[in-house]
C-alpha cells in the first residue's frame, strides 16, 4: 500500500497560551486533492504551518510520505512540501524570476548558486502557471491574481510533492479564482502532486476534491469523501448556518449556498 | 540585468579603491603621490605615512565594512531599513561592554585578542537577545515594538556608562569620554589586527548566508517554507553581527549611522539581491567611513574632530528622511533607481 502523503494523528498545538489545535488525527492520501474547510479560527492555517514546521507542534504525531517530521532536515521538508501563505507580509523586493529562483534553495549547497538548470526548472514553473511573460517585472508590481500564480511556481520551482495552500483563491475575481483552480488541477491530474487547499469555497471544496477535512474549534468534524459531506449536517455545524443544497441547472452537480433567510 | 548589476557593483568598488588609495596623502604633513613614487617616503614623512595613516585608513575600512555589514544583515532579518547595530542597542551593549572594562582597569588577553573587545562583544550579544527577546515577547513582530526596544535598551546602557563614568577616576572618565566619541587615532598596526579578529570570521559568516539573508527579506514564514531553518541561520547571524560590532565597538567607539546608510544607499544600485548588495555594501561602508575619517582628520587640523560626530552629522538627516519619506518611498526594495527595473506601482507597503 502506498504511504499517505500526510498522516497526522493526535497533533496538539498550543500558542502562547492557547489551545488552537487539538487532538487532531487526519489522513491524506498521496496524489489526492483534498480542501480544508471550517470557520474562522478553527485553526486550518495552523494545521498547515505545523505540516511545514513553520509552527511547532505540542504534542502528537506527524508523518510526511511514512516518515516521521522529526527526521526531516528543513531543506529536505522543503523538497517534499511547498507552503503557500494566505497573505504576503509586507515588501518583496525582488523580480518575478528572482523570486522564483530562491525557491531553488533547498536543491543547493551552502556554496553554491543558482545555476543554468535552476533557470530551466524556474522558467518551467513560470510556464505551468502561466506567468513566464511576468519573469522581468517586479513582485510589487503584480496583482493579487498574477502574485498567487507566481507563489504556485516558486513552490514549484522548489520541486515539492505536496502542496499546501493557504486559501490561494479567497481575494481574487472569480476569473482569477478559476485560473488557479485549473492550474492546481492541472498540477494534480497530470503531474500527481498532493494538492491540499484551505477554502472557504465549499463548492469547490464538493466538485474539485478527492477529500474534505473540516475543522472546528481546533478539532476535526468531519474527513472523508466531499459527496457525503454535502447533506450530512457538517457544514451547518461548522459554520453555525443553514444552507441550501440543489442541483447545478446544466451539469446536474450537487452544489451549495450559504441560506440567507433562514439563518 | 543581471550584468548591469554586476557593473554597479564594480562602479562603487571602484570608487571606493580610488578613496581609499588617496586618503593617506590628505594631511597636516605634505605628503604627495608625486613624492611617493618619484623618491620614496624617508625619515618622519614614512613613519607618519606608513605607521600612522595607512593603518589608521585600514582600520577605518574594515570598521566601516564590518558596520555597513551589519546593518545590511539587521535590515534583512527584521525587514526594516531602521534596523542597524545602532536603533537595536547593540551597538550600545557592546560600548557598555567596553566601559565595564576600561572601568575595572585590569587588562587581559585571551589567546592575544583584548579583553576590551571580548567585553564588547559578550554585550553585544547580551542586548541583541534583549531587544529581540522584547519584540517577540509580544505577539506578532512589530516593527514599532523593535524600535522602541531598541531605544530603551540605548538608554538603558547609555545610563550605566554614565553612571561608570561618574564613580570612574578623572584618567578612566577622560578615557571613556573620548572612546565614546568614536574614531581612529591609533598609531601601528596592533588595533588593526584585533579588529581583524573579530571582523574576519564574523563578514565570512555574513558572506556565506547571502541566499539566508535573500529568504529572509521574504519574511521567515516564506523562508522556513523554502527551507531554512530560521531559528539556527538567526543564531549564526546574531553571533556574527556581534562579533563585528563588538570587534569595531571595542577599538573606535560606537560610531554610529554607517550601519544604517550604507546597505541603504547601496540598495537604490543594486536592488535587493544581497549577491551583488553585500559586496556593494562593504566597499562602500568602508570607504565612506574613511571619507569621513578624512574629514574629521584634516578639516580643523592640526586639531582632529571626532568621526563619530562627522558620521552622526551626515546620518541623523538620513535617518529622519527615511522615517518622513516612509517604507513606501525608502523601503527593503530600494526601487532599483539605477538598474533600471520595471516601474513600481505607488502606495504600497
Amino acid at each position: 500500500m502506498i504511504a499517505p502523503a500526510v498522516r497526522v494523528s493526535d497533533l496538539c498545538c498550543v500558542i502562547s497560551g492557547r489551545r488552537i489545535l487539538d487532538s487532531v488525527s487526519v489522513e491524506i492520501g498521496a496524489g489526492s486533492r483534498t480542501s480544508i474547510l471550517g470557520p474562522n479560527g478553527a485553526g486550518k492555517t495552523t494545521l498547515l504551518k505545523c505540516l511545514m514546521r513553520i509552527v511547532r507542534a505540542s504534542g502528537g504525531k506527524i508523518e510526511i510520505m511514512g516518515e516521521d517530521l522529526g527526521n526531516y532536515s528543513q531543506r529536505r521538508l522543503a523538497r517534499r512540501i511547498g507552503y503557500v501563505s494566505q497573505n504576503i507580509v509586507g515588501e518583496i523586493p525582488f523580480a518575478v524570476e528572482e523570486f522564483v529562483l530562491l525557491g531553488r534553495y533547498p536543491h543547493l549547497s551552502p556554496f553554491s548558486n543558482v545555476g543554468k538548470e535552476d533557470r530551466a526548472i524556474a522558467a518551467k514553473a513560470l510556464e505551468s502557471t502561466e506567468t513566464s511573460h511576468l519573469s522581468g517585472r517586479m513582485f510589487e508590481t503584480l496583482s493579487g491574481g498574477e502574485r498567487q500564480m507566481v507563489l504556485i511556481a516558486a513552490v514549484l520551482a522548489q520541486g515539492a510533492e505536496i502542496l499546501l495552500l493557504d486559501e490561494p483563491a479567497t481575494f481574487l475575481d472569480p476569473r482569477h479564482a478559476s485560473q488557479v483552480d485549473r492550474i492546481l488541477e492541472d498540477l494534480n491530474r497530470r503531474r500527481g502532486l498532493t494538492v491540499i487547499s484551505v477554502t472557504h469555497d465549499v463548492n469547490n471544496a464538493i466538485l474539485a476534491g478527492d477529500g474534505v477535512v473540516v475543522l472546528k474549534s481546533g478539532s476535526v468534524l468531519y474527513s472523508g469523501e466531499p459527496s457525503a459531506m454535502a447533506g450530512s449536517g457538517v457544514l451547518e455545524e461548522a459554520f453555525g448556518k443553514a444552507f441550501i443544497y440543489g442541483r447545478h441547472p446544466v451539469t446536474g452537480d450537487l452544489i451549495t449556498i450559504p441560506d440567507a433567510i433562514r439563518k | 540585468m543581471t550584468d548591469k548589476k554586476a557593473w554597479l557593483v564594480l562602479f562603487i568598488a571602484a570608487i571606493s579603491v580610488a578613496i581609499l588609495v588617496s586618503a593617506p596623502f590628505f594631511g597636516v604633513e605634505r605628503i604627495t603621490p608625486g613624492m611617493a613614487l618619484r623618491d620614496g617616503i624617508s625619515g618622519v614623512k614614512a613613519d607618519i605615512f606608513w605607521n600612522i595613516r595607512v593603518p589608521r585608513i585600514i582600520a577605518a575600512f574594515v570598521a566601516g565594512a564590518a558596520l555597513a555589514l551589519s546593518g545590511m544583515t539587521f535590515q534583512a532579518m527584521f525587514r526594516n531599513p531602521l534596523a542597524t547595530p545602532f536603533t537595536l542597542g547593540v551597538s550600545s551593549g557592546a560600548a557598555f561592554g567596553a566601559t565595564l572594562y576600561i572601568h575595572l582597569g585590569a587588562p587581559f588577553l585571551v589567546l592575544g585578542i583584548p579583553g576590551q573587545s571580548l567585553s564588547a562583544f559578550a554585550w553585544a550579544v547580551a542586548a541583541i537577545l534583549l531587544v529581540y527577546g522584547l519584540t517577540r515577547a509580544r505577539r506578532g513582530f512589530s516593527t514599532a515594538t523593535m524600535l522602541v526596544s531598541g531605544v530603551a535598551v540605548n538608554f538603558l546602557f547609555s545610563s550605566v556608562i554614565l553612571f561608570m563614568q561618574y564613580v570612574s577616576d578623572f584618567d578612566n572618565s577622560f578615557r571613556m569620554v573620548r572612546w565614546l566619541m568614536g574614531g581612529f587615532e591609533i598609531v601601528g598596526y596592533e588595533p588593526v589586527y584585533s579588529l581583524a579578529a573579530f571582523v574576519v570570521p564574523g563578514s565570512l559568516i555574513v558572506f556565506m548566508s547571502l541566499k539566508e539573508l535573500n529568504l529572509f527579506t521574504l519574511g521567515e514564514d516564506i523562508a522556513a517554507g523554502r527551507g531554512m531553518n530560521v531559528d539556527r541561520v538567526r543564531a549564526l547571524l546574531f553571533f556574527a553581527t556581534s562579533l563585528m560590532v563588538g570587534g569595531v565597538v571595542a577599538v573606535c567607539g560606537p560610531i554610529g549611522f554607517i550601519g544604517m546608510m550604507s546597505p541603504h544607499i547601496c540598495r537604490l544600485f543594486t536592488g535587493a539581491n544581497h549577491r551583488y548588495l553585500a559586496p556593494a555594501t562593504v566597499m562602500f561602508g568602508g570607504a565612506f567611513l574613511v571619507f569621513c575619517d578624512t574629514i574629521a582628520r584634516t578639516l580643523i587640523a592640526p586639531a582632529e574632530i571626532p568621526v563619530g560626530v562627522i558620521t552622526a552629522l551626515l546620518g541623523g538627516p538620513f535617518f529622519l528622511w527615511l522615517l518622513v519619506a516612509g517604507f513606501s518611498e525608502a523601503g527593503l526594495a530600494g526601487k532599483n533607481r539605477f538598474a533600471g527595473r520595471g516601474r513600481h506601482g505607488g502606495g504600497k507597503g
